[in-house]
C-alpha cells in the first residue's frame, strides 16, 4: 500500500475512535510503532515536548509531526486532514441533529446537569495541568517551583482586575515568555 | 464567502495564538467567540465543549466545526476545521526540520517555565469564570464537586461523565423535581 493510502488509514482510525481530546491519541501513537517504522516509541516523548511548546491542539501537531516523519510535508498535511474527518462527519451529523432537538424539554434538562458536570471535569483537568507543568521535576520528582507559583499569583489576579480583563490571553502569555527569559526561569 | 473567510481567519488565530490545546484553548475561544465576535453565548460554548468531549477526535476542532456548522452550515464547518489545523500544520512542519536545536535551547527553557505559569493562571481564571455561570443552586454544585472528585480521583472514564450527568438532568425532570 501506498505510503500516503496507510497514513489515511491510520489516522482516520485515529481520529475515529481516540475519544477525549489530544492526550487521548497518544496511546495510538504508541501502537502505531509496531505496524510502521514511520517513528520510534522514544520519539514520541520528543513529539509531545514539541506538540506541547507549539500552539494548536496537540493532537493535531501530533498527526502533522508524524505525518512528517513519514513522509514529508505533504505527509504532515494528509495525516492532519486524515485525522480530522472523522470528526468532521461525525459532529455535522450531530449539529444537524441538535438543531431539531434543541427545543427539546429533555435534552435541555440533560445539559442543566451536564454543564456543572463539565465544569467540575475542566476543573480536574486544570488540576492535572497544575501537577504536570509546574510541580512535575524534569527528573520526574516533585518539585515546588516558587517563581513559577508567583507568577501564576500575581497573573490570576491581574485577569481579575477591570481594568485588565479585555486583554487577550495571547498578550499574558507573551508577558509569560519574557519575563522567564529575564528571570531565567 | 466573506464570512467563510472570516470563519477560517478566526480559527487560525485562536489555533495559531494557543499552546497546549484542548481544555487551554478554553479562554481564548471564549475571548474571540464570546467577548468579540458575540458568535455564540458562553454556556452554548459550554454545551459544544461537552458534546466535543464525547464525541471522537480533537475536542478544539469539534468546537471549531461545531461552530462553522452553526455560522454557514457544511461549508462553515470546513472552513473552521481548516482554519484551526491550519497554524499546527505550518509551525510544525517548520519545527520538525531543526526541532532538535529547538527543544534543547536555555532560553526557550525559560520562556516556556514562564509560559507554563500563565498557562496555569489563565486555566484557573476559565474555571472560576464556568463556576459562576454553571453553578446555580445547590444540586449543580453537587454534580460539580462530584464530577470533580470522579475524574481527578478516580479512573472513570469523561466520556461516561459527561453521559451520567444528562441521565441525572433527564431522570430530574422525569420525576418533575423541575416543575416548579
Amino acid at each position: 500500500m501506498n505510503v500516503f493510502a496507510q497514513l489515511f488509514v491510520e489516522f482516520f482510525q485515529i481520529g475515529l475512535f481516540a475519544v477525549g481530546g489530544g492526550p487521548a491519541t497518544i496511546p495510538f501513537l504508541m501502537d502505531l510503532t509496531n505496524r510502521h517504522d514511520w517513528y520510534t516509541k522514544a520519539d514520541v516523548a520528543s513529539m509531545l515536548a514539541v506538540s506541547e511548546s507549539t500552539p494548536g491542539p496537540i493532537g493535531i501537531n501530533m498527526a502533522t509531526y508524524a505525518g512528517y516523519h513519514a513522509s514529508g510535508f505533504l505527509g504532515g498535511i494528509f495525516a492532519t486532514l486524515s485525522l480530522v474527518l472523522p470528526s468532521l462527519i461525525v459532529i455535522i451529523l450531530i449539529a444537524k441533529l441538535l438543531q431539531n432537538f434543541d427545543k427539546n424539554p429533555y435534552v435541555q434538562a440533560a445539559f442543566r446537569m451536564i454543564r456543572p458536570a463539565v465544569t467540575g471535569l475542566i476543573a480536574a483537568a486544570v488540576l492535572t495541568i497544575f501537577q504536570t507543568a509546574l510541580f512535575t521535576a524534569e527528573d520526574g520528582g516533585i518539585q515546588i517551583p516558587i517563581p513559577q507559583l508567583i507568577l501564576c499569583a500575581v497573573f490570576f489576579a491581574g485577569m481579575n482586575w477591570k481594568k485588565l480583563k479585555k486583554i487577550h490571553p495571547f498578550f499574558w502569555l507573551l508577558a509569560g515568555a519574557l519575563i522567564g527569559i529575564v528571570f531565567q526561569m | 464567502m466573506k464570512e467563510l473567510f472570516e470563519l477560517y481567519f478566526t480559527f487560525f488565530r485562536i489555533g495559531g495564538l494557543t499552546f497546549g490545546g484542548g481544555l487551554t484553548m478554553l479562554p481564548m475561544l471564549k475571548y474571540e467567540l464570546v467577548e468579540q465576535k458575540g458568535w455564540v453565548q458562553e454556556d452554548e460554548l459550554l454545551d459544544y465543549y461537552a458534546i466535543g468531549q464525547c464525541t471522537p477526535g480533537i475536542i478544539a476542532v469539534n468546537v471549531s466545526t461545531f461552530i462553522g456548522y452553526k455560522r454557514k452550515g457544511i461549508p462553515g464547518a470546513i472552513f473552521s476545521t481548516l482554519g484551526m489545523v491550519s497554524p499546527s500544520l505550518i509551525i510544525v512542519s517548520v519545527l520538525a526540520v531543526f526541532m532538535e536545536q529547538f527543544l534543547s535551547s536555555t532560553v526557550m527553557a525559560h520562556a516556556m517555565a514562564g509560559i507554563k505559569a500563565v498557562v496555569c493562571a489563565l486555566m484557573l481564571n476559565t474555571v472560576v469564570t464556568l463556576a459562576k455561570k454553571s453553578v446555580t443552586n445547590l444540586l449543580c454544585a453537587v454534580v460539580a464537586v462530584v464530577a470533580f472528585a470522579a475524574a481527578a480521583f478516580t479512573p472513570i472514564p469523561t466520556v461516561l461523565l459527561v453521559i451520567m450527568a444528562g441521565i441525572l438532568g433527564i431522570i430530574l425532570q422525569k420525576t418533575g423535581v423541575w416543575a416548579e
